[in-house]
């Protein structure tokens, strides 16, 4: 509501502005200034974030799970002038916190639209890749967040460019810079930025921004689905590097071919409406993002059948909204052999409140467990519990074969199970409750990584809800 | 037609600016002048002064470029134009089209790394010794591009036809106005490529457009030409002059250009020419959107095509010089 007022203002104040110099010319006063209500309500266009000392109303704000501590003003280290921004990266399993993260805000807010980019100077204790470094977080709205990610750090300075994915959108901004970073290996280090300011470079060009990673992508889904766009924005920099960062889906202004169908509000989040097609495109600061996503919407949503009432304690739970989920690597390994067709699960449709996993062009696909995550030990269960809906007509031989696999890449033992045509139905939901010893060599299950389904495209279509563990 | 006018208005108003400049120009040489004589006894030098525009090419006429002014080069070339350039020329208006008051030059990618783009050159139409030749121009962008605004020797021998009134490359003498390599968008480059210096090691200086860019905007790209000198501009800044004195002194590859040149008059002519200043004769002007080749490389993945050169305008002033 803030920033409607202002800009509001702002029209109103620009006609003003007109009218001025349109009285000046005719009483041929080109002499006299402008009056003072031509004048912009304007916040500070203050440049400076952090060049020996922090500028005017800025203050730290680490965020709620990180090392607090891990930010200090250094007048031994220094790009140049007399002290530099410091940040302690913590050792794996710092109890003061796992990370490095804060926001440094302006207190009101700056006027940055003179400005394309955020630049500063930083060094390292050793070489590391920085993971998050911006700015536009306000701790607030978030509305126009900017992230470079995976910046590669060394132990000389370097200037870093962030170029400003528009930079009219920016009139009154809090979030002067945000950063956030975990250790190296385990180990944590050393990082220093200095002369951190927004800049008019001049040489931020030949904008091209892209939504969905610049892929044309398609999904088949139901009414209620929510679909969140995100975007990114790359300039050609001076020195001829593409610089690509993440910016907030309110950078873009969205459009849908059919907003009965398919609508996107502000905050880039798609609500499909009814039955039908609709493709939903972006542009950015008048230029046409790469990607879009077209929808089919086959109407309204038969929601998988809600799973019985168990004791949480007896539940290991994949994939469902009645328990507790363990954390999973993806829905869809998208394994590159050159055999896997399937597609979708990557993220699940979110439809009502509810999420529920899409599988299309199936022929086998399989949620992980074990790449960066716990896999899951299922020892003391008893069943694995899948609601599946097979999003097509049923022909006769049509299968999914569910396979488990343990201690993947290292001792791995598996067990399989076959579900026939005879228990699934076309376009409709079947609950399985499946004795784990029915997936016959199996016989170790405390480190399942991975849970296949497997239809060697006798079916392609299908939707899988509530996936858990239970005894 | 308000858009049109205006346009015209806008051109009246450059070419204004343009005859500011060279007063500006006329006295940054006056100064240099008097610093120069502060060191020498040559009291006959005069000032040298480019006023009468004798040839330009506005671009005002949609179509096709003026066949009056321009010839095509086409196709490839010997070993991609000798600079193992990936492009085709042609004379398709998807390539070189003249459209709204700009010269448009494309680059495409017509299949995977084949491209096409265009090349003109005034040879036959138009040459001239000495002078201010200039263009404004706004440069295409991307790893691979390397667009260029050039002058050869008009007596280039473009086949061996043992004329010993003309001269194969790099005898003739080329004056590059402007080179841009794609990958570095601030920066241009002016140089002059002739015997005892040329392909790989011309005589060649670097402008840094500082918090500017060849490919948001139109720049003038420039030099003034007279007896025994070159002068490079960007805009109105002067960033390089090349002499005679800045010539090398390598020795005649005897060895090399005796396989070529078998007759021993005409192996002497060469022999006399190396490192000698061969910019005192008429010259003609060449415009060109390379792709790939030895001066930025090939185009990358991240290199988007269609790529253009827009020019504004060509203009060619006379020198003020007795023998011009």
């Amino acid at each position: 509501m803030k920033n409607l007022k202002y800009i509001y203002l702002k029209l109103f104040l620009f006609s003003g502005f007109i009218f001025t110099i349109t009285v000046s010319c005719e009483s041929n006063l080109w002499e006299r200034d402008l009056s003072d209500e031509a004048v912009f309500a304007t916040f500070s266009s203050s440049a400076e974030v952090f060049i020996d000392g922090f500028s005017g109303g800025l203050s730290y704000d680490p965020f709620g799970d990180s090392k607090l501590d891990a930010f200090s003003v250094d007048d031994q280290e220094k790009y140049s002038g007399t002290a530099s921004m410091r940040f302690d990266v913590p050792n794996f399993g710092d109890p003061s916190g796992a990370y490095a993260g804060a926001t440094f805000r302006d207190a009101i807010g700056r006027d940055l639209t003179d400005y394309d980019a955020l630049t500063f100077y930083v060094k390292a204790s050793q070489s590391a890749t920085l993971n998050e470094v911006g700015f536009g977080n306000d701790f607030e709205e978030n509305k126009y967040v900017v992230t470079l990610n995976n910046v590669p750090l060394s132990t000389n300075w370097t200037k870093i460019i962030i170029p400003i994915p528009d930079p009219s959108k920016l009139f009154r901004e809090r979030g002067m810079f945000w950063y956030a970073e975990g250790p190296e290996n385990g180990t944590g280090y050393t990082f220093w930025i200095d002369e951190l300011k927004f800049e008019k470079l001049g040489t931020i060009a030949q904008p091209r921004p892209a939504i969905l990673g610049g892929v044309d992508e398609f999904q088949e889904t139901f009414i209620g689905n929510n679909f969140p766009i995100t975007g990114t924005q790359t300039f050609n920099l001076g020195s001829g590097l593409n610089q690509t960062v993440s910016a907030a889906p309110s950078y873009f202004t969205y459009s849908s071919t059919n907003p009965e169908v398919a609508r996107v509000n502000e905050t880039g989040m798609v609500t499909i409406l009814d039955s039908g097609t609709a493709k939903v495109t972006a542009i950015l600061d008048g230029v046409l993002a790469e990607g879009s996503i077209s929808f089919e919407s086959l109407g309204e949503f038969d929601s998988a059948p809600t799973p019985p009432d168990r004791n949480p304690g007896d539940v290991i739970s994949i994939f469902s909204d009645a328990y507790p989920n363990v954390q999973v690597d993806y829905y869809n390994g998208f394994f590159l052999d050159g055999f896997q067709t399937t597609k979708g699960g990557a993220p699940p449709l979110s439809i009502g409140g509810g999420e529920v996993i899409n599988y299309t062009e199936l022929n086998f696909v399989a949620i992980g467990t074990f790449l960066d995550v716990p896999p899951v030990n299922a020892t003391a269960m008893t069943h694995l519990h899948v609601d599946i809906f097979v999003n097509e007509d049923l022909d006769s031989g049509d299968f999914i074969r569910l396979l488990l696999l343990n201690d993947v890449g290292q001792n791995e033992t598996s067990g399989s199970f076959t579900i026939d045509d005879s228990t699934l139905i076309g376009n409709g939901w079947v609950s399985l409750d499946i004795p784990l010893s029915d997936f016959s060599g199996l016989n170790d299950r405390s480190q399942l990584g991975l849970l296949f389904f497997i239809s060697d495209n006798t079916i392609s279509n299908i939707l899988v809800d509530n996936i858990y563990f239970y005894r | 037609m308000i858009n049109k006018k205006n346009k015209i208005m806008n051109k009246k108003n450059k070419f204004r600016m343009r005859k500011n400049a060279i007063g500006y120009t006329y006295l940054i040489l006056a100064i240099s002048f008097f610093i120069v004589s502060g060191c020498t006894t040559d009291e006959t030098q005069t000032v040298a002064k480019f006023t009468d525009l004798v040839w330009a090419d506005e671009f005002d006429v949609d179509g096709a470029p003026n066949p009056d002014y321009w010839v095509y080069d086409l196709g490839t070339g010997i070993n991609g134009w000798g600079n193992n350039e990936l492009q085709s020329y042609t004379d398709l208006p998807e390539n070189v089209i003249v459209q709204n008051g700009y010269l448009i030059i494309s680059a495409l990618e017509k299949e995977e790394s084949f491209y096409t783009s265009g090349r003109l050159k005034t040879k036959g139409k138009f040459d001239q010794k000495y002078g201010r030749f200039e263009a404004r121009i706004r440069l295409p962008n991307g790893k691979g591009l390397w667009p260029a605004f050039w002058m050869l020797g008009s007596n280039i021998e473009e086949e061996r036809d043992d004329d010993l009134n003309t001269f194969q490359w790099p005898f003739c003498g080329e004056i590059d106005i402007i080179e841009n390599a794609g990958s570095k968008p601030t920066i241009v480059s002016g140089a002059i490529h002739g015997p005892g210096y040329f392909g790989g090691s011309p005589i060649l200086k670097e402008y840094d457009l500082v918090n500017d860019r060849v490919d948001t905007g139109f720049h003038v790209y420039g030099v003034e030409w007279g007896p025994d000198y070159i002068n490079f501009y960007v805009d109105d800044i002067l960033y390089n002059q090349i002499t005679p004195s800045d010539l090398p002194n390598d020795p005649f590859p005897e060895d090399f250009y005796s396989t070529i040149y078998t007759d021993s008059v005409e192996l002497e002519l060469y022999r006399e020419k190396w490192n000698t200043w061969v910019y005192d004769q008429p010259f003609y002007l060449l415009l060109n959107v390379a792709v790939g080749g030895l001066f930025d490389g090939a185009p990358n993945e991240e290199t988007v095509f269609p790529q253009t050169m827009l020019v504004d305008y060509i203009r060619v002033y006379k020198g003020n010089f007795d023998n011009n």
